[in-house]
């Protein structure tokens, strides 16, 4: 048995990590980059051949190192560019997250290193992904970013995040503060994708606010080890008919430990949340968690977490719904264990050898619709489940 | 093809099937009666290798190898097909890749299969999800034809199909068993009486399926014995008449 808890092995000393790091240099062209970097970036849905993207970001340690717009009425650039740019910026700066929230946020605020401002202006919708990438490359370094996201009225964008190490990191600190704004009537598509390392500890720390008829799609992909990950993004749907929908898709490997949730605040009439997530453990620990408050009559929530145990580790399930008036409809479902044998018979008697029908049920499992991914990160995606089956054999 | 000799299985420490001998010839079809509970889907699940059933005497012998601790898939590959009562959905599993994979190294032609099944629109549902009981037979058909087993074992394919598609599903057996005459524009066609070198083993409550595809024997299994062995249409005529005790009296 691999030592396995539903507890983090330690709790993170800030003093461990530096808050230092050096600069890098920006790079204009990014073919220039060296492949190293580069290829650890496409990992995560980052391409530097930038094809239909509608602009990219990349934060190395704490320097900016490329950000451009290529696509009329959306803004991309590092936060403290866009302080300077946009006087009006620094009321969206801890709006629904305070800084005093734990020691993370505080180190955010204390000793911030850049971060992304991405904004659609009002009324453009663009079908093009913006890709934003967050890279640590220094050994020990405590990465503390704050990202602004403003979807304004109207308007429709996808965002590609990609989080990443350098191949040679041992331990590094991620944390990365997020405040989206989704306002009246807009569409935003927030994809993100992180693969860390073994020892790299994450902790993000996310508020989004949804105005009237306004939607929030977000998706998260985590298929390689982390040394430890803890987030539950807080949504707040404030306008009437205001919807969030979040997918996870998570596997933990042997000492990878996940902790990952969703709160959802439904606070108007007609408000839709829907939660679902679909872990796999190989060892290691996954926590999935599903918050939703129901506020008013006529609202309505749906939570799904469910969990394969492919051999050891563990899997801890915690969906919590919360009505506070009567009229809130909310359900959830929640299942885990293994693969159920007759499913695997079932597939065996198809002609599948054991293993090819334990992979085929996993794809499977793993394979959510995943809205408004553009097809080439899709296919990216089967490719890491492709792999991610490779080490569960 | 498939030869049963003096067969006994366990299912949970229980024995279920005692002292079955069963042997079905090259291009045979042979139907399997019997009340609620007396075996016949244990058969089934017994002879594909199923966990759970557990032989306790006796040898299945397929194609002259001995099958009767093979594993599953072995089994399949070595040619015998089952058409489930009741298949587990497997979610994010798209049938029509379900269908790919049945056809192993042979290119099915997927689309096609379906036309003939009425079944394209279920093609991107997930295997068995939210399926009604006749679509999950019709599905099952799909993946058979797919995988093309020289022993098809079906389990009550006519249950829950509506009158409509049991014509279909009766045409899609015979395809399956490369038997029965297919009319055209009202002439009948010259038959080709080529013996056909696939067998079949047909659980039937009903006998419904009779109607539609051809039986060569008919088989009783009661309290897990197998008891009456002839003709399928007199068998039914028994039991419709008289009742499964009173039918499998004249072998007591």
């Amino acid at each position: 048995m691999h030592d396995v808890s539903n507890k983090p092995k330690t709790d993170i000393e800030l003093s461990n990590y530096q808050s230092e790091a050096e600069k890098h240099e920006y790079v204009e062209d990014l073919s220039k980059v060296e492949t190293v970097d580069s290829s650890q970036w496409l990992n995560v849905g980052v391409d530097i051949a930038e094809h239909d993207r509608a602009g990219t970001f990349i934060q190395k340690d704490c320097s900016v190192i490329h950000s451009k717009a290529m696509s009329d009425g959306v803004e991309v650039m590092g936060i403290s560019d866009a302080l300077k740019k946009h006087d009006w910026l620094k009321d969206y700066l801890w709006k629904y997250i305070s800084p005093e929230k734990d020691k993370f946020t505080e180190a955010a605020r204390q000793n911030p290193h850049e971060g992304y401002f991405i904004r659609s202006s009002p009324g453009v919708k663009s079908k093009k992904p913006v890709q934003a990438c967050l890279y640590i490359a220094k050994e020990g370094f405590s990465q503390n970013v704050h990202n602004v996201v403003i979807a304004e009225e109207d308007s429709e964008m996808h965002i590609i995040t990609g989080c990443s190490t350098s191949p040679h990191l041992v331990t590094g600190l991620h944390v990365g503060v997020s405040e989206i704004f989704v306002k009246k009537n807009a569409t935003l598509h927030f994809t993100m994708i992180h693969d860390w390392g073994e020892e790299i500890n994450v902790r993000p720390r996310t508020a989004i606010h949804v105005e009237e008829g306004g939607v929030i799609i977000s998706n998260y992909i985590s298929l390689r080890p982390v040394g430890s990950l803890q987030m539950s993004p807080t949504t707040y749907l404030d306008g009437k008919g205001a919807v969030a929908r979040f997918n996870s898709i998570l596997v933990a490997s042997a000492g990878s430990h996940l902790d990952v949730g969703s709160t959802v605040h439904l606070n108007k009439p007609d408000t839709r949340a829907e939660i679902i997530s679909r872990a796999i453990t190989v060892g290691g620990t996954i926590i999935a968690r599903g918050d939703m408050i129901g506020k008013v009559a006529g609202c309505k929530g749906h939570l799904e977490c469910k969990g394969l145990l492919l051999n050891d580790g563990i899997m801890h399930a915690i969906p919590e719904l919360q009505g506070h008036v009567p009229g809130v409809e909310m359900s959830h479902e929640a299942a885990v264990g293994k693969i159920d044998q007759k499913e695997i018979e079932y597939l065996m008697a198809r002609g599948l050898d054991e293993d090819e029908a334990v992979s085929t049920i996993v794809r499977g499992f793993l394979n959510v619709d995943i809205e408004g991914l553009p097809s080439g990160l899709a296919a990216e995606i089967d490719k890491a489940i492709t792999e991610t089956q490779k080490d569960m054999m | 093809m498939l030869i049963i000799e003096d067969l006994a299985v366990e299912v949970g420490g229980k024995t279920i099937l005692n002292h079955i001998n069963m042997e079905i010839p090259k291009g045979e079809t042979h139907i399997l009666f019997g009340p609620n509970g007396s075996g016949k889907t244990s058969l089934m699940m017994t002879i594909i290798g199923f966990s759970g059933y557990t032989v306790t005497h006796g040898k299945i012998t397929f194609k002259g190898e001995d099958i009767t601790y093979m594993p599953i898939h072995e089994r399949a590959r070595l040619g015998v097909g089952v058409s489930f009562q009741r298949p587990p959905t497997i979610n994010g599993l798209k049938t029509k890749d379900l269908v790919a994979l049945c056809a192993r190294k042979n290119p099915a032609d997927v689309e096609n299969l379906a036309k003939m099944l009425n079944f394209t629109n279920f093609l991107e549902r997930d295997v068995n999800r939210n399926f009604s009981g006749g679509e999950i037979k019709r599905s099952e058909m799909l993946q058979l034809m797919a995988q093309e087993p020289d022993l098809v074992l079906l389990d009550e394919p006519e249950s829950g199909v509506d009158l409509e598609n049991i014509v279909l599903l009766g045409e899609v057996v015979n395809k399956l068993l490369e038997r029965g005459v297919k009319h055209s524009r009202g002439i009948m066609e010259h038959a080709h009486l080529k013996k056909s070198s696939k067998s079949a083993l047909v659980i039937t409550h009903t006998g419904h399926i009779l109607d539609y595809i051809t039986a060569d024997k008919g088989q009783v299994l009661y309290n897990g014995h197998l008891c009456c062995s002839r003709n399928a249409r007199e068998i039914l005529k028994w039991i419709r008449e008289y009742g499964y005790e009173e039918c499998v009296r004249c072998t007591m």
